[in-house]
C-alpha cells in the first residue's frame, strides 16, 4: 500500500528537470569589481559619457553600503570580486532574423519549452529575448513600430532614445536604494526598454525571457517601463537556468512607470535552479522592483510565480503618487528542498483615494521556509486610502516553514487597511479521498495546489498561465505538462 | 465479484476486523448493520485502501484481482467506489474539474481517451438530473460549503459520474433530515443495475425502506454474526442489537 507520506517526501525533494547548459562561446570579462571593469563596459556598449557617469556613481554608493540584516534567512557569503561581470555571446555576424540566430541557442529555447519561432507565429507574442547579457533576438518590431511602441533592449535604448532613458533611469529605484540597485546601476550589462506612446494600446503581450547560462556571471539586467497617458501594457518575463554547482547572483532592477491613467500589468514567472536537495549550489535571486503610479488613475499589476532559486528576495512595490491611482501586487511562491523566499511587496498611498489590493498565496514543501513581508504605508495626503491584503500559507509534509510579516504604517485617519491571513496544510483525507475517485497521489497534489492559487494564476495571460501551471506541476508533481 | 475471505485488519495495533467472509455477486444490494464500533467503517476503509488501516490477514478478490496488492487509486480505477461518511472540502478545486480529471483519469486506466468538452458536460448534465443535484453546486469549490446533505448528495452525483462496479456508501444516510434521505435513496437506486453491486453501510432500518437490500448482514465486534435478508432488518430495528450478542455469547460459550 503507498504511504501519501512518501509521496508528498517524493515530491517536496524532487530534483530539478530543467539541469542543463548550453555550451555557446562566451565573451566574458576577467573576475573582479573596480572602476575599471565599469569603464570597460561602458566602452564594450558604447555609451554616452552620461551613464558612464551615472554607473560610477552608483559604485561609490555601492562601496558605502552593507548587506542588510532584517531579512528572515542567513545571508550566504558573497564574494562579489569573484564574479565576472561581462559576458555575451559571441556573435557571428548581425542578426537579422531569427533564422540566423545561433542554433544551438534556439535549441536551449526549445528544451525550455519555449520555441521562438512557434511563438512568433502561433501566440502573438513579441519575444525580446535575453541570453546571458546581451539581447541577440528582437521579434515583432515592425509592428509595434507602426503604433510607435518602443520594445528594444536596454543598450539599444541608450544609443537610439538617449533622452528618454535619462529622462527615466534610476527615478523609481535610483542609484541609492539599496547595495543590490547599487551595484546594478555600476554594472547592469542589458535588459529591456519599453515606451508606450499616449493613447496607444499595446496590441501584444511584451515578452522577454530571461535565462543565466554562463557560470560565475553575476546578473544585472535592468528593466525600464514607462506607459505614458492613457496607454495599457501587459509584460511577461519568464526564466529558467541551468543546473550549476556555483551560486549564481541575480540582482536586477525594474523600473515601472504609469502615466496619467496608464496601466502596466508586469507579470513574472521565475524558475531558476534552486539548489540541490540539500540546498547546494541555486541562485540568489536578490532583485529590486518598483514602479510608480505618476498619473491620476494610473494603475500598475503585479503578478509574480515563483518556484525557483536557492533564495528569492524581493518585494514589487507600487507607489500611489496620482490621485485614483490603484496597485496590485499577486503573488506565488514555493519553496522546497532547501529553498528560502523571503517575499511580499511595499505599497505606498500617497495620492487620495488609492486603492491597493495584494493577494499572496505561499507554498511549502520539503525543508523549504517561506516568508511573507509587506509594508503598507498611508501617507498623511492619502485620504480615503483603502487596502485589502490576504496572506494564505499552504503546508506540505511537516519539515516546512511559513511566517508572515505585514507591517502597516497609517498616517490618515480615514485609510482602510484590511489583513486577513491563512495557514493550511495539504491533509492525508484530502489525498485520500482524490485517490478514491481514481487520481494518484502526485496528480492529487497538483490539483489541490493548483486551486490553491487559481485566484493568482488568473491574474496572468492565458499562455503563462498555462506554462505557470506547468511549472508548478514540475515543481510539486514530478511531470512535465 | 467481491470476495473477502477471513479479512483481519487493525488500526494503529488495534484489531479491528476479525475474520470478515463475504461475498457479492453483480447486481447485488447488501447492507451491513452493527452497533457502532462493530467495525463497519473499517471494513469500508480497508476495501479503499486508507493507508492507517494494516490488513494482518485475509483475502479480498475484485473480479479475480487481487484488491489488498493496489493502491488505492487503482481500486478506484477498476470499479471500488466509496461514499465518504465525511467528505473532504477541497478549496479552490470547482466540482466540475475534480470531476473530469477523475473520470479521465479511469478512463485512461481502462484505455479510453479523455472525454471531451462537449461530451464530459452532456453526460455532467444527464447524470446531475438523474440524481437531482443542484447545477449551482456544479462550478463551486469541491464540498467548500456544502450542508451536510448536499455533500452527501455530491457523493451520490459521483458515484452516477463515475459508474464504478462496486459502490459503498458509508452511513451515507447519517445527517440527512427525511426529503434529503429520499432523494439520495432515489439517486441510487436509479443507479442500480444488474451489473452494479451495492454494499450500504448503515445504523437504521430506516434507509432500508428506501433501498430494499437483498442481504443483510450484521457486523459485531469485527465479524459478521448474522446474515439474513430485509426481514432482519425490520428486526433489528424492533428489538435492537442485544438479543443477538447474547445469541453469539451463548453459541460460544458452548
Amino acid at each position: 500500500m503507498i504511504n501519501s507520506n512518501e509521496i508528498i517526501d517524493d515530491i517536496a525533494n524532487k530534483e530539478y528537470e530543467f539541469g542543463f547548459s548550453t555550451d555557446i562561446e562566451m565573451d566574458i570579462a576577467p573576475p573582479g569589481l573596480n572602476e575599471d571593469i565599469i569603464r570597460f563596459i561602458s566602452a564594450k556598449k558604447n555609451e554616452p559619457e552620461w551613464l558612464l557617469e551615472w554607473r560610477l556613481k552608483g559604485f561609490a554608493a555601492f562601496k558605502k553600503m552593507e548587506f542588510p540584516k532584517w531579512q528572515h534567512f542567513e545571508m550566504p557569503a558573497l564574494d562579489l570580486q569573484a564574479l565576472s561581470y561581462y559576458a555575451a555571446p559571441r556573435k557571428k555576424k548581425q542578426l537579422a532574423s531569427l533564422d540566423e540566430v545561433d542554433p544551438e541557442l534556439l535549441a536551449t529555447f526549445e528544451k525550455l519549452g519555449i520555441p521562438l519561432n512557434e511563438q512568433k507565429a502561433l501566440t502573438g507574442v513579441a519575444v525580446d529575448a535575453v541570453f546571458d547579457s546581451v539581447s541577440v533576438a528582437t521579434t515583432f518590431k515592425g509592428k509595434l513600430k507602426e503604433m510607435g511602441v518602443i520594445f528594444c533592449s536596454f543598450g539599444e535604448a541608450v544609443q537610439e532614445h538617449p533622452d528618454l532613458v535619462k529622462k527615466y533611469l534610476g527615478s523609481v529605484v535610483p542609484h541609492t536604494d539599496n547595495i543590490f540597485a547599487a551595484l546594478n546601476a555600476a554594472v547592469f550589462s542589458d535588459g529591456s526598454f519599453v515606451y508606450i506612446p499616449k493613447g496607444v494600446r499595446c496590441p501584444m503581450e511584451l515578452s522577454t525571457y530571461f535565462r543565466i547560462n554562463a557560470q560565475n556571471t553575476g546578473q544585472f539586467e535592468r528593466t525600464l517601463i514607462i506607459a505614458d497617458d492613457n496607454s495599457y501594457v501587459s509584460y511577461l518575463e519568464g526564466c529558467t537556468a541551468p543546473m550549476r554547482d556555483e551560486n549564481q547572483l541575480h540582482a536586477a532592477v525594474v523600473e515601472l512607470i504609469a502615466m496619467e491613467q496608464a496601466e502596466i500589468k508586469y507579470s513574472t514567472v521565475q524558475n531558476w535552479y534552486p539548489g540541490d536537495k540539500d540546498g547546494k549550489g541555486g541562485i540568489y535571486n536578490f532583485v529590486t522592483k518598483r514602479g510608480i503610479c505618476k498619473g491620476a488613475a494610473s494603475k500598475i499589476s503585479w503578478t509574480q510565480v515563483e518556484t525557483g532559486s536557492a533564495i528569492t528576495w524581493k518585494y514589487p512595490s507600487v507607489i500611489l503618487q496620482g490621485d485614483h491611482s490603484e496597485g496590485e501586487f499577486y503573488s506565488v511562491a514555493v519553496v522546497r528542498n532547501k529553498q528560502i523566499a523571503d517575499t511580499g511587496t511595499k505599497i505606498h498611498h500617497i495620492g487620495k483615494n488609492t486603492k491597493s489590493r495584494i493577494i499572496s498565496k505561499g507554498i511549502s514543501a520539503g525543508r523549504g521556509d517561506n516568508s511573507y513581508r509587506g509594508l503598507v504605508a498611508v501617507g498623511p495626503r492619502a485620504d480615503n486610502a483603502r487596502n485589502f491584503t490576504q496572506c494564505d500559507s499552504l503546508l506540505i509534509g511537516n519539515q516546512c516553514g511559513s511566517h508572515t510579516f505585514p507591517y502597516i504604517e497609517s498616517r490618515n485617519k480615514s485609510a482602510m487597511i484590511e489583513h486577513e491571513a491563512t495557514t493550511s496544510k495539504i491533509g492525508e483525507d484530502q489525498i485520500f479521498y482524490l485517490n478514491q475517485r481514481g487520481i494518484d497521489s502526485e496528480k492529487a497534489v497538483a490539483l489541490i495546489v493548483n486551486g490553491y492559487v487559481k485566484e493568482v494564476l488568473n491574474q496572468l495571460p492565458m499562455e503563462f498561465a498555462v506554462e505557470a501551471q506547468k511549472l508548478l506541476s514540475i515543481t510539486l508533481e514530478g511531470s512535465v505538462g | 465479484m467481491l470476495t473477502i475471505k477471513n479479512l483481519h485488519a487493525e488500526v494503529e495495533g488495534k484489531k479491528i476486523l476479525k475474520g470478515i467472509n463475504l461475498e457479492i455477486n453483480k447486481g447485488e444490494m447488501h447492507a451491513i448493520m452493527g452497533p457502532n464500533g462493530s467495525g463497519k467503517s473499517s471494513l469500508a476503509s480497508v476495501l479503499a485502501g486508507r493507508d492507517n488501516y494494516t490488513v494482518t490477514e485475509g483475502e479480498v478478490w475484485f473480479n479475480g484481482k487481487n484488491l489488498l496488492d493496489m493502491a488505492p487509486e487503482d481500486r478506484a480505477r477498476e470499479g471500488v467506489f466509496l461514499a465518504f461518511q465525511y467528505p473532504v472540502e477541497i478549496p479552490g478545486v470547482s466540482n466540475l474539474n475534480f470531476l473530469k480529471t477523475a473520470l479521465n483519469e479511469i478512463r485512461a486506466y481502462k484505455g479510453l481517451p479523455a472525454l471531451e468538452a462537449r461530451e464530459f458536460l452532456k453526460l455532467t448534465k444527464e447524470k446531475q438530473q438523474l440524481v437531482d443535484f443542484h447545477s449551482n453546486l456544479m462550478n463551486r469549490s469541491l464540498n467548500e460549503g456544502f450542508s451536510g446533505g448536499e455533500k452527501k448528495r455530491n457523493e451520490i452525483f459521483q458515484l452516477a459520474m463515475l459508474d464504478p462496479q462496486l459502490a459503498i456508501l458509508d452511513e451515507t444516510d447519517s445527517g440527512l433530515d427525511i426529503d434529503a434521505l429520499r432523494i439520495v435513496s432515489s439517486g441510487v437506486n436509479k443507479l442500480r443495475d444488474a451489473e452494479k453491486s451495492f454494499v450500504v453501510i448503515t445504523h437504521y432500518q430506516r434507509l432500508l425502506e428506501y433501498i430494499i437490500p437483498d442481504f443483510v448482514h450484521v457486523l459485531y465486534n469485527g465479524r459478521i454474526i448474522k446474515t439474513g435478508t430485509k426481514e432482519l432488518a425490520l428486526e433489528l430495528e424492533e428489538r435492537g442489537y442485544d438479543w443477538l450478542k447474547e445469541e453469539l455469547h451463548l453459541k460460544e460459550s458452548v
